[in-house]
């Protein structure tokens, strides 16, 4: 490894089920970038060593949490990094069984890249599917179906293949295959590390990339939406205190830009009062830029006092966006209580936060067989549609048109804590 | 291909984001700043979030009594050159209360900050710490989430956190709650060598390699100070060492280096064998599960 300039971050997540060898596969991306260092691998040798295993589980090296060492199993999202000089990699390992799909959903939400695990001997099963439907309700533009443990199967090619092909009649029946998704296959082996970062010598059949060298070149600039500017306030900087006496009148507005570009000179307006402005000044800390771009964190000074406060969202003036005062969305119900329909809620959107009512749960998804349902109310980790009323109107767009302005979530008023993700589908 | 932040942009926008987002949702937020390398990324985010305006918090220091001088003059000359307020709350008066009640007098303190941490949220009425922490440090580290939940006693429940999703996160609060917030979560001790490089960052004395008396304990290498004296049998030697983490003197050991400047431990840093932690943490090496239980207690 040498020092690393000019890389992007790549985050992507892994999901499999129990079996399916996923924290192995991570565990030897780690090992073979040398990622893993010799005191951790110490201590996951001693624990191997403890539960009677020859050789090192590499899976040890995700398993955070104590109670997840006792039973064996993943239960929560743990984060892992990793570096190659290409790229900076932030790994969500989400957990696979059915009671966990909120841990997937969570982790799905920051992720660019979901890894699918199949095992090459068992095929499509529900949990493929479901995987794969909760990869697209939220959004990722990009799949890898990994079809693992090659090695019990012979390393035979046709299988594979015939599981390449399964996936995709499932991928068309849920209309996942569209022009902004890419989907891809690779066999491996995650305990033998065939096709991680090696190739290995029983997959010469194969001619794709290895898994690492599919994340080094895997092309995420055109899921930046560069059309549209959305720039949610999250602080207004007021320092007419100061003792410096040139700031007594400085006022700027600072928030981290969503999607679209920002020019000095940029004609906005602010929604949702619609003042409009001309943009003067961007800065990142002191230092002045002329263009802000995607996902960057800027200070931005208008050329007239207008009145902007926090969770106010800055577009261009030929932006024909205004704030609504209800939607429809996908929601994941993620609390132990579940949801009343006769009590209120907190949503929080971008910046904004506002109450709502539920005024219809339009239908749940059964996550088994992905069929619809009817329901009169959520539990932890159902999937629904529901219709909200709001108190205080936002401006938001179609989750699949800008992930950062159509997703929410839900906030219990009276505990705080977050009881749903939603992902706006349209607008009343 | 359309432009993409670099890593290290990247991760500075989102800390910052992440900052912001503490001002805005937070009524009386703290910045835990003890002079060491990560908290020191974390003002340059705080400059670069809030200027020119003023931090919309104070610093805070929890202060074990058994600091390396250079570390705590260079605490109070960043202070004074940022302008900004420091609040000290120092663990020698939670011992003066009768809070903290030492095992005996040598004990390592670390594991006493908590107490103090408490007290010092609930006399100034905090609802949030804004720390360093990092998810690369430890394994019990890896599932924090960015915004984290603490009841009223501190505690952090693994089982029960709140769900974090996209980047909205959940600030809210009943009083006596707090949150602790952790904008440089996603950054390894790569990145953050990386950033102090890149900005130039000033640094305590100490992170740089130098000569100072040690003795070789238990693999550790021990630096010998007023408070952790040698023992008999034990034979002091002076070797270029630089620490890794600043924090307690009874449990920061430093590492044997030559580098003596930011480029020179980037290099050493890519070719490292060992965890920060696992190196130059020695409170930690108890148990397999050591941090987890310290967290579950109110530790940062």
């Amino acid at each position: 490894m040498t020092k690393q300039k000019n890389n992007n971050v790549l985050r992507f997540m892994t999901c499999g089920s129990v079996d399916d060898g996923k924290s192995t596969l991570i565990g030897r991306l780690l090992f073979d970038s040398k990622m893993i260092l010799t005191d951790t691998l110490n201590q996951i040798e001693k624990t191997s060593k403890k539960r009677g295993m020859n050789a090192i589980d590499l899976s040890l090296i995700t398993d955070g949490l104590q109670a997840e060492r006792e039973q064996g199993i993943t239960i929560d999202v743990a984060y892992r990094y990793f570096t190659t000089g290409t790229r900076k990699y932030i790994i969500a390992d989400a957990p696979g069984h059915e009671q966990y799909t909120r841990n997937m959903v969570t982790a799905a939400s920051t992720a660019q890249l979901a890894i699918i695990l199949v095992d090459a001997r068992k095929g499509l099963l529900t949990q493929t599917r479901r995987h794969t439907y909760l990869s697209k309700l939220v959004g990722i533009k990009h799949i890898l179906v990994a079809i693992n443990k090659m090695d019990l199967i012979d390393y035979d090619e046709s299988s594979y293949h015939q599981i390449c092909k399964d996936y995709l009649q499932f991928a068309n029946d849920i209309n996942l295959i569209s022009p902004g998704v890419n989907i891809e296959f690779i066999p491996m082996s995650a305990l033998n590390g065939d096709m991680i970062v090696e190739r290995g010598d029983f997959l010469k059949w194969f001619k794709g990339p290895t898994l690492l060298e599919f994340l080094e070149k895997l092309d995420t600039s055109e899921d930046i939406k560069e059309s549209t500017l959305r720039f949610p306030v999250q602080y207004v900087c007021r320092p007419h205190a100061s003792d410096n006496k040139e700031l007594h009148d400085f006022r700027a507005f600072m928030g981290r830009i969503e999607s679209g570009l920002l020019k000095v000179n940029d004609k906005i307006k602010v929604l949702p009062s619609g003042h409009e402005s001309e943009v003067i000044e961007i800065r990142v800390g002191d230092q002045l830029i002329n263009e802000a771009i995607p996902e960057q964190s800027v200070t931005v000074s208008l050329s007239n006092e207008i009145d902007i406060s926090r969770g106010d969202m800055l577009v261009h003036q030929d932006d024909s966006i205004n704030a609504v005062k209800g939607f429809t969305g996908m929601v994941c119900w993620l609390a132990e209580v579940p949801l009343s329909l006769s009590r209120t809620y907190l949503v929080m959107h971008t910046t904004r936060v506002s109450k709502v009512k539920i005024t219809q749960i339009h239908h749940k998804v059964n996550i088994q067989n992905l069929e619809m349902e009817n329901a009169e109310t959520l539990k932890t980790n159902d999937i629904a549609q529901l219709s909200f009323k709001l108190a205080q109107p936002l401006i938001v767009d179609n989750y699949n048109d800008n992930r950062s302005t159509g997703a929410f979530i839900i906030v219990d008023e009276s505990t705080y804590h977050t009881v749903g993700a939603g992902m706006i589908q349209s607008i009343a | 291909m359309k432009k993409l932040l670099t890593h290290l942009d990247w991760l500075e926008s989102e800390a910052i984001h992440i900052m912001r987002e503490v001002a805005g949702q937070c009524s009386n937020p703290v910045l835990l700043f003890s002079g060491g390398k990560d908290s020191l990324c974390l003002l340059r985010i705080a400059e670069k979030a809030f200027r020119p305006g003023r931090f919309p918090f104070p610093l805070m220091h929890i202060d074990t009594g058994h600091n390396y001088s250079e570390v705590i003059n260079f605490r109070d000359k960043k202070v004074r050159d940022l302008d900004e307020r420091l609040i000290v709350a120092s663990l020698e008066d939670s011992m003066k209360k009768g809070t903290i009640v030492l095992k005996s007098n040598d004990e390592p303190r670390n594991k006493y900050q908590s107490i103090t941490l408490l007290e010092a949220i609930e006399e100034h009425g905090f609802d949030c710490c804004i720390g360093g922490a990092r998810r690369d440090e430890e394994k019990a580290r890896a599932k924090e989430r960015i915004m984290s939940f603490r009841d009223e006693f501190g505690q952090w429940d693994p089982k029960n956190q709140r769900p974090e999703l996209w980047d909205l996160y959940n600030a809210k609060v009943h009083k006596g709650e707090n949150i602790r917030a952790f904008p440089i979560s996603n950054w390894t001790e790569m990145d953050v060598w990386q950033y102090i490089e890149r900005e130039n960052l000033e640094l305590p004395s100490i992170y740089f390699a130098h000569k100072r008396d040690i003795v070789r304990r238990n693999e550790s290498i021990v630096p010998i100070t007023d408070v952790t004296p040698i023992k008999a049998g034990e034979k002091i030697e002076n070797i270029m060492v630089r620490f890794r983490t600043v924090g307690d003197i009874t449990c920061t050991a430093p590492v044997e280096s030559d580098a003596d400047n930011v480029n020179k431990i980037i290099l050493e840093t890519a070719s490292t064998l060992i965890t920060e932690r696992g190196a130059t943490r020695l409170d930690d090496q108890t148990s397999d599960a050591a941090m987890e239980e310290r967290k579950k207690e109110g530790y940062f």
